[in-house]
């Protein structure tokens, strides 16, 4: 936990492509930028949904992949020295005398002008699978990620997945778990091949065992898991004592405390003007696929396009003394100055 | 241009005209088909439009392939009729296709 207070120009919320090129905007006008991401890289969903896959309607970019995209941009902003916080997420955002403090779960403390939420869909979170109940089991028996490792020693784990989180788990846990039971929905994992072997050395060596099967029922009480009813492929049913599940299911996007920032809501999305994409609270801004608006069109392109019309209003805020005068990057050698081209 | 019906966990039905070329998927969220997530707009990246194909079906659509199949692996209740519905494409031969929405996309 740091006490000390991080001060600055702009928090943007959100690594994804629109929160980059907003870092982009702002650090032209020379306003100071931190990111805050709840993933532990950037690029949000290009980069967690969909790294691989080909993006076609980026202007001037043929194709390009959401990984690719996001190095570019990474490059592209470089020159503008925004400061990164990944794996933290905005818990609240409170209205102070000359600007907003925002609180991260990890007990970062900002204090800035202005914020620009770019949060897309909202912030990732771990899947819960939808079994009866599991919500009474949740951190006492149940857990999406792992913090401490010692938490589970002398315990029956049981790991369900069959993806890379699944697997590193398995093989980091088994060492420290009384026993370790995997269970996938089939022999087939979409993991890294060397961890799939070691997690077959383990069972044939008889340190873990491995079940096929989907998990249907939780049983215990009190928060206190006692097994759970496994449904195998050929419709059969069988029971599996555990103290622990682990579900490792991926990720989906939630609104979360974007919820409760006190900023007028119309179906989880943000309201904005199209002249400066300001929210209810002046000062907050959003952009990107999480505002809405006449004519919205959740595209990067647009994103980008929002970016640099918030940029300009946020210059008014963080320097009210002093004119903006509009310049091209092609002609002007006060903005290829910031960028290091000159 | 063909008639799917997507039958609802509470025996409902919708049934919607798509047109040929078009996913499974894009017919249920242009009608506002209840049940059919698609977070990920159509990229089988997410498991949030499973489908179970009715039985008569499924050898009309096929089976999935490698990378739906892993993808599978993220949804819930998955069974040998599951297909994520982003990976159906239309054509004038599933004209009929009959599919049913799980209790959950999760």
């Amino acid at each position: 936990m740091s006490v000390d207070v991080i001060k600055t120009d702009a928090v943007i919320i959100g690594a994804g492509p629109v929160g980059l090129f907003a870092v982009f905007e702002l650090g032209l006008l020379d306003v100071k930028a931190h990111v805050i991401d709840i993933l532990d890289r950037p690029g949000g969903q290009c980069a967690e949904l969909y790294p691989e896959k080909p993006i076609y309607d980026i202007p001037a970019i043929p194709i390009v992949t959401g990984q690719q995209l996001t190095d570019q941009l990474m490059e592209q902003i470089e020159p503008f020295g925004a400061e990164y916080h990944f794996n933290e997420r905005v818990d609240t955002i409170e209205k102070i005398e000359d600007g907003f403090r925002l609180v991260t779960d990890c007990g970062t403390q900002f204090e800035c002008k202005v914020v620009v939420i770019a949060a897309g869909g909202g912030s990732f979170t771990p899947k819960r699978p939808p079994l009866p109940g599991i919500e009474a089991y949740e951190d006492t028996s149940v857990f999406y990620s792992v913090r401490k490792m010692d938490a589970f020693k002398d315990k029956d784990v049981l790991i369900v997945g069959g993806g890379d989180s699944a697997l590193d788990w398995t093989l980091n846990l088994q060492p420290v778990a009384k026993s370790l039971t995997l269970v996938h929905r089939r022999s087939e994992f979409r993991a890294a091949p060397a961890s799939v072997q070691k997690m077959m050395d383990l069972v044939d060596s008889g340190n873990i065992s491995f079940k096929l099967g989907q998990v249907t029922t939780l049983h215990g009480d009190n928060g206190q898991l006692t097994g759970v009813t496994v449904k195998s492929p050929d419709g059969s049913t069988f029971e599996q004592p555990t103290d622990i599940m682990l579900p490792f299911f991926g990720l989906t996007m939630k609104l979360g405390p974007v919820a409760n920032w006190g900023l007028n809501l119309e179906e989880n999305l943000i309201p904005v003007d199209t002249a400066k994409f300001e929210t209810s609270e002046k000062g907050i801004f959003a952009i990107g696929d999480i505002n809405t608006y006449p004519g919205k069109l959740k595209l990067i392109l647009s994103g980008f396009h929002e970016g640099a019309l918030m940029a300009q209003a946020a210059h008014r805020i963080v320097y009210p003394d002093k004119k903006l005068i509009f310049q091209y990057t092609t002609s002007s050698s006060n903005l290829q100055k910031k960028l290091g081209v000159k | 241009m063909a008639r799917i019906t997507f039958i609802q966990p509470d025996g409902s039905e919708n049934a919607v005209d798509a047109e040929p070329g078009m996913t499974v998927m894009e017919a249920a969220v242009k009608n506002s088909v209840r049940g059919i997530a698609a977070e990920c707009g159509g990229a089988c990246s997410c498991a949030t439009c499973h489908v179970y194909v009715e039985e008569e079906w499924r050898e009309a659509t096929g089976e999935p392939e490698a990378m739906e199949e892993d993808m599978l692996d993220f949804a819930f209740d998955v069974r040998p009729e599951s297909r994520l519905s982003c990976q159906i494409r239309v054509t004038d031969e599933l004209d009929g296709l009959r599919v049913r929405i799980p209790e959950k996309q999760f």
